[in-house]
């Protein structure tokens, strides 16, 4: 059956930001068909706005446009943008949706994305793009990476108001325009729906809040990202509203929106805002040295990953203040438009102090479209107005068979917002396991012809890419150019070369003038080689016979006023890249056989919620466990502040491992050894007396991390000192009984941070201070009058478990907040009456005083270290950790499960310290990008990858030991030994081909002629 | 590809086909793409390379590595106006250094073939402990360095020199050492040597050395 363009597919996946993006992109990998439904006019979401990312700095649209193009391109994805969810009937596995397209007044199978329109329109409206910072016009592309690259018109379209002006209509030669479109209902049928619909932002105006609307040089914190980037309204120089000035000193409030219980403010904490803030001030001191930046703080949140150094960097910036104080706006100075804040320092009482641009840090809130969508879908939200979870499986929402991903969950940054994308991937293919692959298609390409006896036979294809390319550089004169060199038999130029018809009409030329080599003149590489690539396929020539010159970043866009200078540099980049051409050869990936079974390495509830996913799914799983029984750390564990009763969770979990008959479990298990690659891992395991040898597609590591064993605070030496996870363990089992550790106890007190935050351990070990408020919770349950005394530096109960910091501190725990310069000291001593109790001395900051504290217990909130065990895994599959020891992913923000190995996946706190909700949610995204593996036959393997000329080696090892991937081995050959690629491993850095001192390995696809001849056509005379 | 892939010889080509500065760019350390971490290979070579350029009379500063990420476009613009800055006050390569066209090529083709002789020494005797930039620059700028480099390269890259001009005639040690900018005694002592191993032959008549 052909289902192309047909309203029948898998699943829907609502929402097409990051989460949803990567959504679709794993349920199509996996085999299924995958509608993305977006309301705007592109798919993008909220990332495309932002200009950084925290905490790598990474550019935003960079990292995150490739993955526009994967969708686009995927034959399994079908994206709706510019669509609304109007109804869904029906229920888990058959659905009946209907959606309302919108009309954009251009139709996308007919326009190229010239966008002469845009340049006729006579109207500017303010760009919602740039945040209305700066204008744009009322027909216009949303940014120019968007998918589908096509322009939309905004209702304040002279035509659309009262049919004045219709230019757009007639300058288009394409006659795309149709200024009569009407909204049109289409009805779609699929299995499953995954919510993605993202986030909405905290709007100040509505409260006049720090006097944003009122005062032009108040902005909120998205305001500036558009401020910082160079696609925003001023290039990427922060101009301030006022007078398009460069502020020199700037102020960032935190909490705008977030941690208040009044009325229009959100009680819950937003839970990126501290990041993204320090992410703001680094990079405003990027832009200007001599900035001079406060920022204006309650806690400090720094609980993810590498988040603790990213705040330490941004603090010790010269000019930059972190002041721990609530503000108001003082006011606005008439002659220059600053803004004072009045705050408080202790001791000094109240400061006022002037600055020239005021930055909100605005929270985070449910999407604007979350109420319709709970009553179209017929899903519950939370009281927060966020979709209602399961606190046992975070991704599944009310209605079965409709599963949620991204921060319609709740605030989370981006990595959570993709590894709950992946994992309602894997629910979906939990439920829809069945018709995988029935309605996936595959590319057919046509044979290749053998090019090896041919003369060199060169195409240039040289693209105007609407004016962003033409306007700058002299289009026919390079390509008259072109057409002169060595070996080109063909030169055209094109508008839209990427465009779906270019590509096709570059497939025929191909065919039709027997071209052997394609130079594609236009803009990265990056983007969009894979698309020229399979151009050449289409073409029926190797894919390798191909590449690109960039004539748009590194010209024309660079050189924008100087058009005779970038034309000769788009010659120069052109004789470059055909000279490149001549010497490329055809080369072959390969496709590698997949092993479909997987192997789990840890059976706490993160392994095992991954064992199951996949196994439900309808894939082997081999589960490993070091310990004999399984469970984990959740074996400790009993509650959540959730309300998940673990111990019943856990059995439920174990019950079900046990029972599947997918699933083989090795218990009191050891690897002793890994070899082998991606779809065929051979990995030997000791376990209970037995070696066996599991051969295995893919790995997913889950095996933990490690309590910190404190030998702080008497801890080990005086009884009365405990852990968190022992409080718990006695609050569970003995609380309320007479006899228990806990009775006769009047005064507990607990000190956060012990072990984490700290020069060794520089990292916030994020669970200890939700542990720590459960806890003190379950004991002012159990015993109403016992005083609790909570030490800490900053609370970090990011997200809605700031609602239970503030129940905490409303039901009396006393929170005392200490410097870590100033630790709490802790002795035996007795008290009044003569008892012996653990006194603790603390300084408290806000009233300068020594308080002591005569505590029955003491509880330690210890932090999570890495395991001696994840240490050895990581050692057996050549798998990179951080500097602190937890896993290291492919990319901290869009492959947050992968590791650098290409078929290993993470889950769980050997990756990072978190929540058991949170462990769960990053064991299905696991399982998800596990299944993309596994429902494939075989992978491919570059064929850009490194071969030894044998006869040149002389077996020094210089490639051996400079490759990290382990990919080159001695092997014995009648002349000796000699260096051999695994072709498999080999991820072409080519740092081996530095090394060598004869030239005997060769990158392929970049070897020394194939440079040399680039570097020789570029000084060519 | 990694900056790691960024061989000498890429190097040494460009110059010898006329470029008058090279700057190669990477990832800032810490921010590998890979796992390799190449780039710290590649501040090795660079600094190899202006080693090396010092060492025949070559300006350094035609050589440059910048760490450059592929969001930093501003950075990088502001990066090469400021190398093309340097460049046009260094002058023309060799013109600038007093080095005729030929001596250059000499001076280029003697390291090219040096390469792999290079190559060996970087790894058996270059060890840079850690890999930081600090590291690195700290290493290729101590007396340490300074040692190997004399006693392991100095004395074989005046031979290539020397082997290399000789294709072109024979030339007396007179004359090599003024078109090589090298020392008399120097060069007197390597041709004593290359004659032992049967690399020249001294004609007594011209007083000139050849390639045997």
């Amino acid at each position: 059956m052909n289902v192309a363009g047909s309203n029948f597919g898998d699943v829907m996946v609502v929402g097409g930001g990051i989460s949803g993006i990567q959504a679709a992109l794993d349920l199509a990998a996996t085999g299924y068909k995958v509608f993305l439904v977006e309301r705007a006019p592109t798919i993008g979401g909220k990332m495309a706005q932002l200009d950084k990312t925290f905490p790598t700095n990474d550019c935003s649209m960079c990292i995150e446009s490739p993955k526009f193009i994967e969708c686009d391109r995927h034959p399994n994805i079908e994206i709706l943008t510019y669509t609304e969810l109007e109804a869904i009937e029906g229920q888990a596995g058959d659905f009946t949706v209907t959606l309302t397209r919108k009309p954009r007044y251009v139709d996308e199978d007919r326009c190229t994305g010239c966008t002469t329109c845009v340049e006729y329109c006579p109207v500017h409206v303010p760009d919602p793009f740039n945040q209305e910072l700066g204008d744009n016009k009322a027909i216009h592309i949303f940014f120019s990476q968007a998918i589908p690259l096509v322009p939309y018109i905004d209702d304040r379209c002279l035509f659309l108001q009262d049919e004045k002006c219709s230019i757009c209509e007639a300058v288009c030669q394409n006659r795309a325009i149709d200024l009569h479109q009407k909204p049109r209902k289409q009805v779609i049928k699929v299995g499953a729906v995954v919510l993605s619909p993202g986030y909405g932002v905290f709007d100040p105006a509505t409260r006049g809040d720090y006097g944003y609307g009122t005062l032009k040089n108040v902005v909120t914190s998205l305001d500036f990202e558009r401020l910082l980037c160079s696609t925003g309204p001023h290039e990427g120089e922060i101009l301030r509203p006022s007078d398009k000035r460069h502020p020199h000193k700037i102020a960032w409030i935190h909490c705008v929106g977030s941690r208040q219980v009044n009325e229009g403010g959100s009680s819950y904490c937003s839970a990126v805002c501290c990041s993204y803030i320090q992410k703001q001030v680094i990079l405003a001191k990027d832009h200007d040295a001599q900035l001079e930046a406060v920022v204006f703080h309650n806690d400090i949140r720094s609980y993810g990953k590498d988040f603790e150094r990213f705040y330490q960097r941004a603090e010790a910036l010269p000019g930059v203040r972190f002041v721990r104080s609530y503000v108001s706006i003082g006011r606005e100075i008439p002659e220059t438009n600053n803004v004072t804040i009045r705050y408080v320092i202790p001791g000094q009482g109240v400061q006022e102090e002037e600055f020239d641009l005021v930055v909100l840090g605005v929270g985070l809130q449910p999407p604007a479209s979350a109420r319709a969508l709970s009553s179209q879908l017929g899903v519950e939200l939370n009281p927060h107005g966020f979709c209602k979870t399961d606190p046992a499986n975070p991704i599944k929402t009310s209605r079965p068979g409709v599963f949620v991903s991204g921060a319609f969950v709740g605030p989370m940054d981006i990595p959570e917002s993709v590894v709950t994308a992946s994992g309602a991937s894997a629910l979906s293919g939990e439920l829809l396991g069945y018709r995988r692959g029935w309605l996936a298609r595959e590319r057919v390409y046509p044979p290749e012809r053998d090019v090896s006896r041919e003369p060199l036979r060169a195409g240039v294809f040289v693209c105007h890419c609407g004016a962003n390319i033409g306007r700058v550089v002299d289009i026919p004169s390079v390509v008259e150019y072109a057409s002169g060199l060595d070996n080109v038999v063909h030169a055209e130029e094109g508008l839209f070369i990427c465009s779906t018809d270019a590509a096709e009409q570059i497939s025929n030329t191909i065919r039709e003038k027997k071209l052997n080599r394609v130079c594609v003149a236009a803009c990265t590489p990056k983007t969009h080689e894979p698309l020229f690539r399979d151009t050449l396929r289409e073409g029926g020539i190797n894919q390798y016979l191909f590449d690109m010159a960039n004539i748009r970043e590194h010209c024309s866009w660079v050189h924008s006023k100087q058009k005779e200078e970038a034309t000769a540099k788009a010659k120069d980049i052109i004789r470059m890249s055909v000279a490149r051409t001549e010497n490329l050869e055809p080369l072959q990936e390969f496709d590698l056989p997949v092993n479909k079974r997987a192997l789990v390495v840890g059976g706490g509830v993160a392994g095992m919620t991954a064992a199951l996913s996949l196994a439900n799914q309808g894939f082997e799983v081999h589960l490993l466990e070091r310990e004999a029984h399984l469970g984990g750390m959740a074996r400790r564990l009993h509650s959540t502040l959730d309300g998940l009763d673990v111990q019943e969770y856990l059995r439920g979990l174990i019950r079900q491992i046990y029972q599947h008959r997918l699933i083989q479990i090795s218990h009191q298990a050891t690897i002793t050894n890994v070899s082998g690659y991606i779809g065929n891992f051979n990995t030997t395991v000791e376990s209970e007396g037995r070696t066996r040898h599991i051969h295995h597609g893919t790995a997913i590591l889950a095996t933990g991390a490690a309590e910190y064993k404190p030998t702080e605070y008497l801890y080990g030496q005086d009884e009365r000192v405990l852990t968190q996870l022992q409080l718990e363990q006695i609050i569970a089992r003995e609380g309320a009984e007479a006899g228990s550790a806990l009775e006769g106890v009047e005064n507990l007190v607990m000190i956060q941070c012990v072990g984490s935050r700290q020069r060794d351990r520089n990292y916030c070990s994020r669970v200890c201070c939700g542990q720590a408020i459960k806890n003190a919770l379950l004991l002012k349950e159990q015993h109403p009058r016992m005083n609790i005394y909570l030490l800490f530096r900053d609370m970090r109960t990011y997200g809605f478990r700031e609602d239970s910091y503030r129940e905490a501190a409303a039901r009396h725990v006393k929170f005392i907040r200490y410097e870590p310069n100033d630790p709490p000291q802790v002795e035996p001593a007795t008290d009044y009456e003569g008892r012996p109790v653990l006194q603790v001395t603390v300084t408290d900051p806000i009233l300068g005083q020594r308080l002591e504290l005569d505590a029955q217990l003491l509880v330690l909130s210890t932090g999570v270290v890495p395991s001696t065990g994840s240490q050895e895994v990581t050692r057996f599959f050549k798998l990179t950790t951080n500097p602190d020891g937890f896993f290291q992913e492919a990319h901290v923000k869009l492959r947050p499960v992968d590791f650098a190995v290409d078929g290993v996946f993470m889950c769980g706190i050997g990756h990072y310290p978190k929540h058991l909700s949170e462990a769960i949610a990053q064991a299905y995204g696991a399982a998800g990008r596990a299944a993309t593996l596994l429902s494939q036959d075989t992978v491919k393997a570059s064929g850009a990858v490194c071969e030894v000329r044998e006869r040149d080696c002389v077996s020094c090892g210089a490639c051996i030991s400079a490759c990290t991937y382990g990919a080159i081995e001695f092997h014995e050959t009648p002349q000796g030994r000699k260096a051999r690629v695994n072709p498999i491993l080999c991820k072409g850095d080519g740092l081996c081909n530095a090394k060598c001192p004869t030239n005997a390995i060769i990158l392929k696809h970049f070897t020394d002629e194939e440079i040399f001849s680039q570097i020789d056509a570029a000084l060519a005379p | 590809m990694c900056t790691g892939r960024v061989d000498l010889s890429f190097i040494l080509r460009a110059f010898s086909r006329g470029a008058d500065g090279v700057i190669v760019g990477g990832c800032w350390p810490g921010e590998c793409h890979y796992v390799t971490e190449g780039n710290y290979d590649a501040l090795a070579t660079i600094h190899l390379c202006k080693k090396l350029f010092q060492q025949v009379g070559l300006k350094p500063g035609r050589v440059r590595i910048e760490w450059i990420s592929a969001s930093e476009g501003n950075r990088f613009a502001e990066v090469m106006s400021d190398f093309a800055l340097r460049l046009r006050e260094l002058g023309p390569m060799g013109q600038a250094e007093g080095i005729d066209s030929s001596g250059l090529s000499t001076r280029l083709d003697a390291i090219t073939r040096l390469i792999p002789y290079l190559k060996l020494v970087e790894r058996e005797k270059f060890r840079v402990p850690i890999r930081t930039e600090e590291a690195f620059d700290e290493f290729y700028g101590s007396p340490r360095m300074d040692s190997l480099f004399n006693d392991l390269v100095t004395d074989k890259l005046a031979m290539a020199q020397i082997l290399r001009i000789l294709e072109d005639g024979p030339l007396s040690s007179g004359t090599i050492a003024r078109k090589l900018g090298l020392d008399r005694g120097a060069v007197a002592r390597q041709m004593g040597l290359s004659l032992r191993q049967g690399l020249v032959s001294f004609d007594q008549e011209q007083g000139s050395y050849a390639l045997a």
